[in-house]
């Protein structure tokens, strides 16, 4: 059974109608020992059937040592989010409820490689000569 | 869609993790996590909850820059 109700299935067709290019979404998950690794899986997989500009790897946490390695994954479950860049957008868990349409935003402006943000603020941005780590923590509600 | 992750588009030094805190409450423990939206930078100062895009930028800027200097 699927995760998305046809209720959703519409609406985020509709926002992902948006996508002006090719996004990927690089999954990151192991079976055992993994509460919501399942579903974390299967909603990356589903969110494809949405737009043919969206495609899903998933990858194994413990096995495929050296994409871990290149994206940088220390837990799971892990989505990054990317065009045929990699921005350095992760998210860390099942991407359930109000953060479904974080997701879905974030996916809209990585397929258009804009941020969106005021000008002033791409100036202070593009200031920094330093490696910067931002943890947004959320919770689904 | 989460501001970090826009910054994080702008300049390719920043990067952005959403953490779902439920998931990883270890994660969430060592970083004193009690309500969310919380965000880390660089593993150290945090922002509490959440801001207008001038108003979140301009707090993490601030946790980079030595005090005393403006940006």
């Amino acid at each position: 059974m699927g995760l998305i109700g046809d209720a959703d299935a519409q609406e985020i067709r509709e926002q992902l109608s948006e996508m002006a290019s090719p996004v990927r979404l690089i999954h990151f998950t192991q079976e055992l020992n993994l509460e919501y690794g399942r579903e974390a899986k299967q909603l990356v997989e589903e969110l494809t059937g949405f737009s043919d500009r969206l495609s899903a790897e998933v990858y194994n946490y413990l096995l495929d040592t050296d994409r871990v390695a290149e994206y940088g994954i220390d837990k799971v479950p892990a989505t990054v989010i990317r065009n045929g860049k990699d921005y350095g957008i992760r998210f860390y868990g099942i991407p359930a409820g109000f953060e479904f349409s974080t997701i879905l935003d974030t996916i809209v402006a990585v397929s258009k490689g804009d941020s969106g943000l005021k000008p002033e603020s791409r100036e202070k941005l593009a200031a920094i000569t330093e490696p910067m780590h931002l943890e947004v923590f959320v919770t689904p509600t | 869609m989460s501001l970090a992750y826009r910054f994080a588009m702008e300049n390719e030094l920043i990067r952005a993790d959403a953490i779902e805190a439920t998931e990883f409450p270890d994660l969430s423990s060592l970083y004193r996590v009690f309500s969310v939206p919380r965000t880390i930078i660089n593993q150290g100062p945090s922002i509490e909850g959440s801001l207008p895009e001038n108003f979140f930028l301009d707090a993490i800027l601030r946790t980079i820059t030595p005090a005393g200097e403006t940006a």
